[in-house]
């Protein structure tokens, strides 16, 4: 008997099923639309910044709007410094929280720790904003600072004076943000792991921690996707950085330095931008954005995608 | 032979362990710490007026946000016109029809759009609306928040319709009713549930949303006018009175964080329970 019938074969013929078939078929035409739209406009609108500056875009340090020379060089640096920071704090912790509720945890704490940490990756860019202002940027002023000063001054990372604000503050406000990100899908990745995997371990006498071990290097490629996911967010992120990085545009090799990033540049002067070679040299840094986004998106995906395939976890993305 | 080697090893495994759990610990902190200041520092300034009153000017204490907790819910309602029919639409497509080469890229799409900074998506509004329009607008901040909120709706439409069991998609067309009825009064409304929890998660996220308002829907001190007149948003207040040196609006500024909190927890949770049986995993 042949089973492999297609029912829409059948009803082909039908006017109701070809309209809704092409309804839909519009909208996700109409998505493929917007994003080439998209690069289009940011494209066109920096046109006036590409055509004089060129690829120095990209290397020169100065960003003087009245003088009108724009060089995108501290925003880049402010962004990888910052997020690099953040990875630097959030992975560690991230493949712990993971290892804790894919193998250690029993079912009734690990339910609600997976809720309370995805509860952090819900609350609003901007109130972590406010907090890390007023309440992590004091502490990090009076406490933190004032001691790395002290016992750590002679290294080039923590010179100069206790700001608060400043790089240090970023990467901490940004290593909290994209901890959820990073342990919830480790944590998926690794409950993928067969089972078998680590009951062979477990049986050729491997403690606990050999056994999860292997299953880390099962999920390799899976983490390193998640990481890649966690850092683009943190690429990207704004109004929280913005709030306590300082905004200044100055490369240091202090950490605890006032720096500045290209979101928070955007959304520091994109209203103030009065000349349309300003506004072209800030959608500049938004296409630079746009590129970053688009490679971090399409390799973590590539990798997260060649270790889940066959779960669903891709849907919690 | 229980020598040297076997505890060495056994107690690294445990004490690896009690690391594991202590990151746990240490990643809840910050969130207790976030709820704590966030209800201690904003449950002050909550009051009556801060619901129903105008923003005062500078020098005057009291008033409120009403302007800007009307107008966000002003902004997502607008995002849902643009994100709704595209996503869940979107969403149909890839999970009836979308098994093809197309079908990948427009999932490769809605990714990269998922993965997006904020800040690029109020860009992009900038030049498709604000500059076209020529002032800021209500239309513009929505259409921005509606960008955002087109990927997550159009995953879970997607992924929930393709839980929706074979044999319902069968018995419908067994029974001679067409496939697009089949597909809408069938297969979509058993997944309605689903669909309805990734609308609420796109909602508390555009709620959330700030960066691209700044420079698409701007800020407006009173009551909007028309819709394509600049809109106060509670994020972009929060923002403007958090930085201010005023502590009165340094207070207001804590208290719209904790609304928005409050909201979006309602919201999480809601859809908590409300899908526990069926989509838990």
């Amino acid at each position: 008997m042949n089973t492999n019938i297609q029912p829409q074969k059948l009803h082909s013929k039908n006017i109701g099923d070809f309209i809704f078939k092409n309804l839909t078929l519009f909208f996700a035409i109409f998505i493929l639309i917007i994003i080439v739209l998209m690069v289009y406009e940011m494209y066109s609108s920096s046109a006036v910044s590409r055509e004089k500056f060129g690829l120095s875009f990209l290397t020169q340090s100065v960003w003087d709007p009245v003088q009108e020379e724009y060089g995108a060089l501290p925003f880049i640096y402010g962004t990888l410094v910052s997020s690099f920071l953040a990875l630097l704090i959030a992975l560690p912790l991230s493949i712990g929280i993971a290892i804790f509720l894919s193998e250690i945890a029993p079912r009734w704490l690990e339910k609600p720790l997976s809720f309370f940490i995805e509860l952090l990756a819900g609350i609003p860019s901007i109130v972590y904003g406010l907090w890390g202002f007023f309440v992590m940027v004091p502490w990090l002023r009076e406490n933190v600072q004032p001691f790395l000063i002290e016992n750590f001054g002679n290294i080039p990372l923590f010179t100069g004076a206790p700001y608060g604000v400043g790089m240090l503050a970023a990467g901490i406000i940004l290593s909290i943000m994209i901890l959820p990100i990073i342990s919830s899908i480790s944590r998926d990745v690794l409950k993928t792991v067969p089972r078998a995997q680590k009951e062979a371990a477990l049986a050729l006498g491997s403690t606990r921690w050999q056994a999860t071990k292997i299953a880390l290097s099962y999920s390799r490629s899976g983490i390193i996707g998640a990481i890649i996911l966690g850092l683009g967010r943190a690429f990207g992120e704004t109004m929280a950085v913005t709030m306590v990085i300082g905004n200044r545009p100055t490369i240091s090799a202090s950490l605890l330095e006032p720096a500045y990033t290209m979101a928070s540049v955007i959304a520091n002067e994109f209203t103030e931008a009065t000349s349309e070679m300003y506004l072209s040299a800030l959608i500049e840094i938004a296409l630079v954005l746009f590129v970053i986004a688009l490679i971090i998106n399409s390799f973590a995906r590539l990798l997260v995608w060649s270790v889940t395939k066959h779960s669903d976890v891709q849907g919690k993305m | 032979m229980k020598n040297f080697y076997y505890y060495y090893r056994k107690y690294k495994s445990i004490f690896i362990y009690i690391l594991c759990g202590m990151s746990a610990l240490i990643a809840i902190i910050p969130l207790l710490l976030i709820f704590y200041h966030t209800i201690s520092l904003g449950i002050a300034a909550i009051n009556w007026d801060f619901f129903t009153q105008l923003p005062k000017p500078v020098g005057e204490s009291g008033g409120g946000l009403a302007n800007a907790i009307v107008g966000t819910l002003i902004l997502v309602g607008l995002g849902c016109l643009l994100g709704l029919p595209v996503g869940i639409m979107t969403g149909i497509y890839l999970a009836e029809f979308g098994k093809n080469t197309f079908g990948n890229i427009v999932r490769f799409l809605v990714d990269v759009l998922n993965g997006l900074p904020s800040i690029v998506i109020g860009v992009v509004a900038y030049s498709l609306v604000v500059i076209p329009m020529k002032h800021f607008s209500a239309y513009a901040g929505g259409v921005a928040l509606g960008l955002l909120m087109i990927p997550t709706i159009t995953r879970t439409t997607e992924e929930i319709l393709k839980t929706v069991p074979r044999s319902y998609r069968e018995a419908a067309l067994a029974l001679g009713i067409t496939q697009w009825k089949t597909t809408l009064f069938v297969v979509l409304r058993t997944a309605l549930g689903g669909i309805v929890t990734g609308v609420m998660l796109s909602i508390a996220r555009a709620a959330g949303e700030t960066a691209p308002l700044l420079f698409t829907a701007l800020n407006n001190r009173f009551w909007h006018t028309s819709l394509d007149q600049p809109i106060a948003s509670l994020t972009v207040f929060i923002y403007n009175y958090g930085v201010s040196p005023f502590e009165d609006w340094i207070a207001q500024a804590w208290a719209g964080a904790l609304v928005l909190i409050a909201l979006i927890l309602l919201l999480s949770l809601a859809m908590r329970f409300a899908t526990r049986d069926k989509y838990s995993g």
